[in-house]
């Protein structure tokens, strides 16, 4: 027989229950499954829209940072070396803004059943990884063409992936608990993300921050991502790598207290939302 | 190895209302932490309402038990902390064994999505595993009956398909203690018996249903008990027929008349405990003349006397047969002046309806309890009901009413 299961009001930090996460495995799964099937319903391109945006925006920004404005490009076509930088950007700040509003877009079964909060920011950074997969793909037909060839150096493509899916779900569980709470948090995020796309090296190039703020610099976990994919992609050596432990330890204890605090006012969303 | 199921214990449920009253913004956050430091104590803006007052009761393994109670009187939320979505604030549960709750039909259908595949997507929501509803899936579109329409959008169902489909996911689920809210209120007849067919095959089955519903048919052929909240107090729990008769009771003449003495929680600064309506001889009546004026005899207690800038008040509502609010008094205006004591103790009100105001009817009182301008603590409704009848007829004078009050209002005919 199973244990009894108890309720009563918890006080204080609670740690995430990853048995319930264990459990409700599939549901991650399904509800991953869903967004990508309705996404897409109904369109007569289809999954090409995944690719529309990057290639839109490096078409953008090579016109107007490239070619009229002129920015180095660490002896790469701009365009290449512009959309190895975006792949890892749309995976980023799209993940990030899912995240974020999850919880709140999921009010009508929030209210109704019970299943781990934790699955909703996690289902929302799962969903994109779908798109930027076909991003990547493209990519390295893209880089084919302008003759690189990236070969063995794509191996360290998915630890940098796992620090920025790290890093989206840091941020996602933060500004998703916030949200259930403060509305305030959906205008929050496109300035967030408009800021950080510009500290960000996509449209320019590391080696375009003067010398003595790339401490700082390499703090940006986007920064760290960026450079690091696109290193990976182009075969180029990485500017910041000497600050990517300090990096990676800030999105630890990002994502850490992330999950402490998520799941210490979880219990409040179904009152709240 | 007990034979419990779920052992509810103390349960209560508070809400704070208007905090701040659009909850989703900061800066209205922030000025409330800010007066919360400086006064050390919650500011005093915050209204209490206990959806649920130290609800206790067992339910047994393999128990049938049906909630009623009227809108507002806490099933819900009741059901709502034992299925884990939202959390008591005092006491606690135990539940044996694994649960399954269905508080609304299809939670979570997507309608762009196909019937197989919200099937698969409404399982998953609620707690199944992928093999466990494909084994279960010819079934469950057998029992909805939409076996043609499997693989079309949801969004092209009627509404009968799709609650067919939604009912038919949930109780395929297989918990061990399941938990339905209202469930039996939609869908045509002959899938309600349906329903409750499967409710019932449950049930033998050995599994624990606690389901909550206002068919009174269904409460008393489906459970054995039933628990009746009012208020958020569980007021009875005893063998479904009794309960559900004297539920039914109170839904016919539930009015109080004449007296009637109020229970005032102990934390509530200022409250109303006994109301009374009074005739001519000073006692209490629920019938009364035209021509004689209504004393509404109200019997108080102060206890925590109002701070400098506080006042408490009293007042009375007069609603019609109809529910609708003629007119609120306070015990405090500019023509008249009697004041709550501001040190703690009993006190005692009258307030007078004068005679030959309300037409003849019915009529309920209302009785608010509060802070002046601040918040309002205690609010019964209906409080009392009283009959206004006709006492006398005149000949050849006007006796037939028209509007809902009758004040005096003096005519005199003039030099032209």
């Amino acid at each position: 027989m199973t244990l009894p299961s108890i309720i009563q009001p918890t006080r204080g930090l609670a740690r995430p229950d990853l048995h319930a996460l264990w459990q409700f495995r599939e549901l991650l799964y399904f509800l991953v499954w869903r967004d990508v099937k309705v996404r897409y319903k109904q369109t007569a391109l289809g999954a090409a829209w995944a690719l529309c945006q990057p290639l839109m925006q490096m078409v953008v920004l090579t016109l107007v940072f490239g070619t009229f404005a002129r920015l180095p490009s660490d002896g790469y076509p701009y365009a290449a070396f512009v959309y190895a930088g975006l792949v890892p950007w749309t995976y980023l700040s799209t993940a990030v803004a899912a995240a974020s509003t999850s919880v709140v877009a999921e009010q009508a079964i929030l209210t109704k059943v019970w299943f781990p909060r934790l699955l909703l920011p996690l289902a929302a950074i799962v969903r994109p990884a779908v798109d930027f997969a076909l991003s990547l793909a493209a990519a390295v037909v893209l880089l084919a063409w302008y003759g690189i060839h990236p070969a063995a150096r794509l191996l360290e493509l998915p630890a940098w992936l796992t620090l920025e899916a790290a890093t989206a779900v840091g941020l996602g569980l933060w500004l998703s608990a916030l949200h259930v709470r403060f509305r305030d948090v959906q205008h929050v995020i496109p300035l967030l993300l408009q800021v950080w796309l510009f500290a960000s090296p996509v449209a320019y190039p590391v080696s375009l921050v003067p010398e003595r703020w790339r401490w700082l610099y390499g703090l940006n976990p986007a920064a760290q991502v960026i450079e690091g994919m696109r290193g990976a992609l182009l075969n180029k050596p990485n500017l910041i790598m000497a600050d990517l432990p300090a990096c990676v330890a800030l999105v630890s204890v990002t994502l850490l207290a992330g999950a402490l605090f998520f799941r210490s006012i979880e219990r409040t969303f179904a009152d709240v939302v | 190895m007990s034979d419990i199921a779920l052992r509810v214990h103390g349960v209560s449920k508070r809400y704070l209302l208007g905090v701040p009253p659009p909850t989703t913004l900061l800066r209205e956050h922030a000025a409330l932490w800010a007066r919360r430091m400086l006064q050390r104590r919650r500011a005093p803006a915050l209204t209490e309402f206990w959806a649920l007052r130290d609800v206790s009761f067992d339910v047994r393994r393999g128990e049938v038990v049906s909630l009623i109670g009227r809108n507002g009187a806490g099933k819900s939320t009741l059901l709502k902390i034992l299925s884990r979505i939202i959390e008591p604030t005092k006491g606690r549960a135990e539940i044996h064994g694994r649960i399954g709750s269905m508080l609304e039909v299809g939670t979570g259908f997507h309608p762009e999505l196909s019937g197989r595949e919200n099937v698969y997507l409404n399982g998953a929501i609620l707690g199944m595993r992928r093999w466990d509803i494909a084994r279960r899936f010819d079934e469950i579109v057998a029992f909805a009956e939409i076996e043609r329409f499997i693989d079309v959008p949801v969004k092209r169902y009627s509404s009968g398909m799709y609650i067919r489909l939604a009912f038919a996911i949930a109780a395929h689920v297989e918990p061990e203690i399941l938990i339905l809210d209202e469930v039996l209120a939609v869908g045509d007849a002959a899938f309600q018996r349906k329903c409750l067919g499967k409710i019932g095959s449950v049930a033998r089955d050995g599994r624990t249903v606690l389901f909550v519903s206002h068919d009174m048919n269904a409460v008393t052929t489906l459970s054995q008990r039933a628990l009746w909240l009012a208020d958020g107090c569980l007021v009875d729990n005893a063998p479904v027929r009794d309960v559900v008769g004297r539920y039914l009771a109170t839904l016919a003449v539930d009015m109080p008349r004449g007296e009637r003495v109020l229970a005032v929680p102990d934390d509530v600064p200022v409250g109303i405990t006994a109301a009374r309506t009074l005739g001519p001889g000073l006692e209490p009546v629920d019938v009364l003349p035209r021509s004689s004026a209504v004393l509404v005899m109200l019997d108080g207690h102060v206890r925590r006397p109002p701070r400098d800038d506080e006042e408490y008040f009293v007042a009375l509502d007069v609603h019609g047969a109809d529910d609708g609010r003629l007119f609120r008094t306070h015990n405090v205006e500019q023509r008249w002046f009697a004041a709550v004591p501001r040190e703690p103790g009993a006190f005692r009100l009258s307030c007078t309806i004068p005679a030959e105001l309300l037409i003849p009817g019915r009529y309920r009182l209302g009785l608010i309890v509060g802070i002046a301008g601040r918040q309002h603590v205690q609010e019964v409704y209906p409080l009392l009901e009283i009959d206004v009848v006709q006492d006398r007829l005149v000949a050849n004078v006007w006796s037939g009413h028209v509007g809902v009050v009758t004040p005096r209002c003096e005519w005199k005919l003039m030099d032209a």
